[in-house]
């Protein structure tokens, strides 16, 4: 009997009225969990009742604790019929159950109820009293921490990170059981939300389980999703980053206090981590128990030549880096090995993390992804297809009589695609995946099962527990150049696993980069980047025609990889267009309906220092005789040509040039060669064989031959740039700006267009789907204007279509505004602030000579590194960027035509001594301002509700997180059986949008945050029937509770604790001014 | 292609106060989407029409789906699902009840009944006050009325506390409240040329000295009904014009203190019995129910007119009356009756009291 829960009902406000006669309702609450059940007394006869109930007792298994929500209904008694339900509330207790996080919840809750909406508020405490169990068998995993934060959260430290967790359950959907017919729909909501709210405390119990095994103790990108199946069920799944993490308490407030004081100042002193879990000293390997078997010799040998490619990288790899060459090729070899070995102990060396601790991340190979068509009844034969940006693999698989209802089935369909993945970044000469994610799209019994990230090569210091190599790590790691090792291509240049054009890295001029880099993570905070980024979206439907079961599943794989290449066609288009020449949180979504299918690409274009400048686009046409067309031909490139440079202007990019001398770059001139190369530019009418590398043209060549391709052009310059004041990425922070101001403005925004059945031609279809979207974000622009100068961050759209001949858009993202005075002085401010990145570094090297005296030994006997290393590059050569394997894909290759300086190293020196934080001072918060302004206008307007803030980020800004809560998982469902006088499908909508957020708010606030980070909205399914004058509507969101406190307040405190604490650690302190 | 469902929900509701404003003025969608373009709002942003109707047909469904909780502003500041800066919940609130003058003269002193909601439609189209404004600010008054109505303590408190309105809106609504309750008549066309804010002046000070509250403030409807009591000991006052000998002696000792200090000291001489006469048969006829309906027709009649034909400026004015219900004073009769009077004497009859109503009397004459 490991706990005791225990509740107790306060009081209720604002009920609805229940009884006419009386306008007043005779409430009494039910407080239910597990199969226990609780009633409080009547209150009768009054609106706002005061229960004050007794302390109702739980006593419970830790298991159930974590699967099962607490259920508080509240009623209307009724003498003489049945008493109606009001609505009910439920509460996941599951962050009580670590003891980091909150230790009671007590508060306003929104009393719910499925057919209604919110009617009224109920004061609920509720309490938790764990008993420390030590059975080693344990069913339970309390004690684990999740969060859906995709970076190590603010206040912790990762300790290790151990890799990949996953889980899935089924079951049957209420919705679709018989019993049904005969129950009401607010039984059927119900029984689906009590039955969702289950399976994701079990779910979410069972990586916990996962996680302990590994010896973790919290799981970090925590993503949960449903697969609403229809007949065939109800998939809950899961997937994670497991990790153990430390606590920074107080002690790290010795650690350089360069930055900012405040910084430090996050924890309060007292706060250990007294988690019983945490074996810090345990074995350092971290063992998966579950073994599968890794099946076919095929795999092996891969893995094999795979470690072969490794080792002949090892000098290339080996980088150079301008200090002294204190680390040699074999040492780092030998590195490399461990990490081979400690990540092939996993079965799928993911992350789903997209921003990493300081020197985790080495290189960057490129997107992977896989996609597969599953039929949901009957599986015989469907098609498989996997599609990344490296190679291309196009099969059917055999799959024999699975069994749907099995979680098995799902296991094995996901399973077989994170082997894909995982060979695919093999393929790329990666051993991990980083940003990883998974997501499907289903459409009667066909479901589309789609995952992706970014092929890597990690750092083994996070993921092994040495503190020794992990100090010998960080030796080596002080030495790369800053900001541009993550672009060096990790796999082998001579054998190269896709024609890509390398260049010498245009930052360190030492190491081999691609010329286009997509990757599905976060900007990398060292990165060097010039100018701003911008959100870039390529938009694609395809018609289809209905077909059932296996001809529906066929014909849609058929059509898979040709959306899959033009959308990287359409995003290499714009990302040109805009001058740049990386995408970062690369998404690409692909929907399927009855009669068509969808993409949606979105990713944030950045101009990385790093790497070439992106070639023009050149328009080509196929009738050169016809004068007037040359004309036209002319006026279209002019246009481009102008588009650019506009774009260039607009996003401050202007990388510095430098003639060719002083680099003295083994390269070709790649003007040269712009001329000849204009060769075979598809069109995707006659794509026959799938080279999505475009060939090795120059420029990038879009040949108008027929009108498709007229559309593409002017489907290019119709994207209208954001008006000015507005920046918009779908990452957590937008590249180019760092002077954040504190308001934030989180939001949904939902539309859905009919189409008219007349046109449906993929033409039509396009201009629809890109015009929605447009103006969508037109919309959104305007509807914030009164945030100028702001930036809409980590911009998600998602696509569904609900039915035939709708088409839903989802929007969440949030604008946070700042400061104009200082984002003028972008270019000159960033390069600042990457020196001050590198002068910090320096700096924090200086505060620990011990450990580095003690510790750098060991580095010092491989200094020949660095000739090892230029003689390999000079051997290796360029060519093999002639060499065509021709088998894919993300290769685009395009042809660089000027040089960047490095600025940076130069200014260095200059910019030492003044090195400023950049930490916005907060102003007084405009809620507190309001308040008061507020309080003199009218008396009475002072016991408002406090403030939650909402944000997709991971931060708040101009705030420091000082506490993690516990995770926020909701699924609610909204049914209506009379949407005209809800005010239509919008005001339904609109309603119930609003409620969710409400409900998060409320959740967050009884468990004493005040702001929920890393929220997103997971789904949104909406179906209407105008007819019936009905419509449902299904919602899940997650994020992280946290509290902040704002900079200023910290900063208050901070002054006059660290004076007598930190005073003596702080030799950096003449910096911090 | 035909846009379904359009919707966008912010964390914190977003309140634009133009669109705010064309939503309380009751004006449509489409009226409020052509009012917009024609303010110049889209080559400011350089949104399109769809752009401004989308946002429109947002901020419109938010206001809708607030109005419910502005009908109990309290609610609004303790509810949960619309995250509002109290600052802006403020400016709903205040807005919301906010009304237009030429409005609140239409309808002050009537009954908030049914019937008079039937003539809302005369009202807007005499006022050009769209309907649903006017049915909104209707609503309004009749909803503190109800509110307030048997509640005890200070009007204007009440309504602060219940409608958190400002200062200066809550007086406003007390004025509103106290005419609709005692049913004075406003709307004869003599009184045309007074504005709202001439009457509730005189609410303000009626409240204050001629209700119950004046005398005991723990009773019900203190601020709301006048003191019988009050009224009735007014009756005393006839004797100022019955007795010829005190009428003389209040007289002369008015003249006396005003000789050289009145511009129109000798038509104010003349004119003094009249006037008097005047005066105080209005505030003995005040126990009728139907004369504390005609109070301000009856002063016009009595009192202001007259004094408007013989050009009376201002402060001329003022001085009178000042002087006149002071020296009752120290005529012999009125010494010892302290308490019946002394109310009424201290705070002589409203109106003439006021500046402006003079003011603009002269001024209408002289143009």
């Amino acid at each position: 009997m490991p706990g005791k829960l225990k509740v107790k009902i306060v009081a209720g406000r604002h009920l609805p009225v229940m009884d006419r006669a009386s306008d007043l309702t005779d409430a009494f609450v039910e407080v239910k969990f597990g199969n226990t059940t609780f009633k409080t007394d009547v209150y009768p006869k009054s609106l706002n009742p005061q229960w004050n109930s007794e302390w109702f007792k739980f006593e419970v298994d830790d298991e159930d604790l974590q699967d099962e929500p607490l259920q508080i209904t509240v009623l209307d008694h009724d003498t003489y019929s049945a008493n109606d339900a009001i609505g009910k509330v439920y509460i996941d207790i599951d962050p009580l159950l670590y003891s980091e996080a909150a230790t009671v919840i007590s508060g306003w809750f929104p009393i719910y109820d499925t057919i209604h909406g919110i009617r009224g508020e109920i004061n609920v405490v509720v309490k938790v009293d764990l008993f420390n169990d030590l059975n080693r068998f344990r069913q339970s995993s309390c004690g684990v921490k999740f969060f859906c934060t995709t970076s190590i959260p603010k206040c912790y430290r990762a300790v290790i990170i151990h890799g990949f967790v996953e889980e899935l359950v089924v079951n049957e959907d209420p919705e679709y059981q018989w019993i049904d017919r005969i129950r009401t729909p607010r039984a059927s909501n119900e029984a689906r939300q009590r039955l969702i709210s289950l399976m994701s405390g079990e779910l979410q119990r069972k990586i916990g389980l996962k996680v302990l095994e590994m010896r973790g103790n919290a799981v970090v990108g925590y993503l949960q999703c449903f697969d609403l199946e229809g007949e065939s069920g109800l998939v809950v799944r899961a997937i994670g980053t497991a990790c153990t993490l430390d606590k920074l308490s107080s002690p790290a407030a010795f650690l350089p206090a360069c930055n900012s004081p405040s910084k430090e100042m996050k924890e309060i002193p007292f706060n250990e981590d007294p988690n019983p879990n945490t074996h810090s000293s345990g074995p350092s390997t971290p063992l998966k128990n579950q073994t599968y078997s890794f099946s076919p010799s095929k795999s092996y040998s891969r893995q094999s030549s795979s470690s072969d490619t490794d080792l002949s990288l090892t000098p290339k790899t080996g980088m150079g880096s301008g200090s002294a060459g204190k680390e040699g090729g074999p040492f780092k070899a030998l590195l490399r090995q461990q990490t081979q070995s400690a990540l092939e102990q996993r079965e799928f060396p993911f992350f789903t993390l997209t921003a990493f601790p300081p020197g985790f991340l080495v290189h960057v190979g490129g997107v992977v992804s896989a996609r597969s068509v599953k039929l949901l009844d009957r599986i015989h034969n469907p098609a498989f297809v996997g599609i990344m940006s490296n190679t291309r693999s196009y099969k059917l698989l055999d799959w024999n009589s699975f069994n749907s209802d099995e979680p098995e089935t799902r296991d094995a369909w996901w399973a077989e695609i994170r082997q894909e993945i995982k060979s695919h970044a093999k393929a790329l000469g990666c051993h991990a995946v980083v940003g990883y994610s998974e997501s499907t799209s289903i459409c009667e019994e066909v479901c589309i099962l789609s995952a992706s990230g970014t092929a890597a090569v990690l750092n083994p210091r996070f993921l092994q527990d040495g503190t020794v190599e992990g100090c010998l790590e960080q030796r080596l790691e002080e030495n790369l150049p800053a900001g541009c090792g993550f672009c060096h291509i990790p796999y082998d240049e001579l054998n190269m696993p896709f024609p890509a054009h390398l260049t010498y890295c245009y930052n360190c001029r030492k190491q081999k980069v691609p010329d286009v880099l997509f990757t599905t993570i976060d900007l990398p905070t060292d990165a060097t980047v010039i100018g701003k980024g911008c959100l870039i979206q390529a938009r694609l439907c395809r018609l289809k025609k209905k077909a059932q079961a296996e001809a529906n599943a066929t014909a849609i794989s058929n059509l898979l990889p040709f959306m899959e290449y033009e959308v990287h066609t359409q995003l290499m288009n714009k990302l040109k267009l805009k001058g740049m020449n990386a995408l970062f949180g690369l998404r690409i979504q692909i929907t399927v309906g009855e009669n068509m299918l969808m993409g949606l690409a979105s990713a944030t274009g950045v101009y990385l220092a790093a790497l070439p400048t992106p070639g023009g686009i050149q328009i080509a046409g196929k009738t050169p005789n016809d004068g007037s067309y040359e004309q036209h031909i002319s006026h279209m490139q002019k246009k481009i040509n102008d588009t650019i440079a506009k774009n260039k202007e607009l996003y401050e990019i202007n990388p510095p040039e430098i003639s060719e001398e002083i680099i003295g770059s083994p390269i070709p001139e790649p003007r040269q060669r712009s001329r000849l190369l204009r060769s075979q530019s598809e069109s995707s009418d006659e794509v026959t064989e799938l080279d999505l590398s475009h060939g090795k043209k120059d420029a990038f060549v879009l040949e108008i031959d027929d009108t498709d391709a007229m559309e593409d052009v002017h489907s290019l310059l119709t994207d209208v740039p954001p008006p000015s004041g507005f920046y918009s990425c779908n990452t957590e922070i937008m590249p180019g700006i760092n002077n954040w101001t504190s308001e934030i403005q989180m939001f949904t925004s939902v539309r859905v267009i009919r189409l008219s059945s007349l046109n449906l031609t993929n033409q039509a279809l396009n201009k629809n789907f890109n015009d929605l979207c447009e103006n969508l974000l037109k919309s959104l622009y305007f509807k914030l204007r009164s945030m100028i100068p702001c930036c809409l961050c980590h911009v998600n759209f998602t696509v569904s279509l609900p039915e035939d001949e709708l088409i839903q858009v989802t929007v969440t993202a949030v604008a946070i505004t700042f400061d104009k005075n200082q984002a003028l002085q972008t270019t000159k401010a960033h390069v600042e602030k990457s020196l001050q990145r590198a002068s910090t570094d320096n700096e924090e090297l200086l505060q620990f000579p011990l450990e580095l005296c003690s510790d750098s030994l060991p580095s010092h006997p491989f200094p020949p590194a660095k000739e090892h290393l230029e003689s390999a590059s000079s051997n290796s050569g360029i060519p093999a960027a002639q060499r065509a394997t021709s088998v894919d894909y993300s290769s685009f290759a395009d042809r660089c035509s000027s040089w960047i300086e490095l600025i940076k190293l130069k200014a260095q020196t200059i910019r030492r001594g003044s090195i400023k934080t950049t930490v916005t001072v907060e102003k007084t918060s405009p809620m507190g301002e309001g308040n008061f302004r507020n309080r003199s206008a009218a008396p009475c307007a002072n016991s408002t509700v406090g403030v939650v803030k909402m944000t997709p980020l991971s931060f708040i800004p101009g705030a420091k997180i000082t506490k993690y809560l516990g995770i926020i998982n909701m699924f609610f469902i909204r049914e209506t059986t009379s949407l005209r006088e809800e005010g239509g499908v919008s005001g339904f909508l609109h309603a119930f949008i609003a409620e969710v957020f409400a409900m998060v708010r409320a959740h967050v606030a009884a468990l004493g945050g005040n702001a929920v980070v890393s929220y997103i909205m997971k789904q949104c399914v909406f179906m209407e029937n105008p007819n019936k004058n009905q419509a449902q509507c299904l919602i899940n969101v997650s994020g992280d509770a946290v509290v902040f406190a704002r900079e200023s307040e910290l900063e208050v405190v901070s002054t006059q604790q660290p004076a007598a604490n930190c005073q003596p650690a702080c030799t950096g302190g003449e910096v911090t001014t | 292609m035909t846009s379904e469902l359009d919707i966008f929900v912010g964390n914190t509701t977003l309140i634009d106060e133009d669109v705010y404003r064309l939503w309380l003025d009751g004006y449509s969608v489409g009226d409020a989407v052509a009012l917009r373009v024609r303010s110049g709002i889209l080559e400011q942003t350089g949104a399109t029409a769809a752009v401004l109707q989308s946002d429109t047909m947002d901020h419109y469904r938010t206001f809708h789906m607030l109005e419910r909780l502005l009908h109990a502003p309290p609610k609004l500041l303790h509810q949960l699902i619309y995250q509002i800066p109290p600052s802006r919940q403020a400016l709903l609130i205040e807005r919301y009840y906010a009304f237009d003058e030429a409005f609140v003269r239409e309808v002050l002193g009537k009954k908030l009944s049914k019937g008079t909601k039937k003539d809302l439609d005369d009202i807007s189209t005499k006022t050009g006050i769209t309907l649903k404004s006017c049915r909104r600010q209707f609503d309004n008054f009749k909803r503190v009325f109800k509110v307030v109505e048997e509640m005890r303590g200070s009007l204007v408190d009440n309504i602060q506390q219940h409608f958190l309105l400002s200062d200066r809106l809550a007086r406003d609504y007390a004025a509103i409240v106290f005419f609709a309750n005692n049913r004075f008549e406003t709307g004869k066309k003599k009184l045309q040329y007074l504005s709202f804010g001439d009457f509730a002046f005189c609410a303000e000070l009626m409240i204050q000295n001629w209700t119950l509250g004046a005398v005991d403030s723990q009773v019900d409807d203190m601020d709301m009904d006048l003191d019988k009591e009050f009224l009735q000991d007014l009756k005393e006052l006839k004797v100022l014009v019955a007795d010829k000998d005190l009428l003389d002696l209040h007289k002369s000792l008015v003249c006396t203190a005003l000789r050289g200090k009145l511009g129109v000291f000798s038509e104010m001489e003349a004119n003094f019995k009249n006037l008097s006469r005047g005066l105080v048969n209005v505030a003995t006829k005040l126990t009728h129910n139907k004369d504390v309906r005609d109070l301000f027709v009856d002063l016009v009649e009595k009192f202001v007119e007259p004094c408007r034909s013989d050009h009376w400026p201002l402060s001329d004015v003022r001085l009178f009356l000042n002087q006149y219900s002071a020296s009752v004073h120290s005529l012999d009769g009125f010494r010892n009756l302290p308490k019946a009077v002394r109310p009424h004497l201290a705070a002589p009859p409203p109106l003439p009291q006021r500046v402006s109503p003079c003011g603009h009397q002269r001024g209408c004459h002289k143009t």
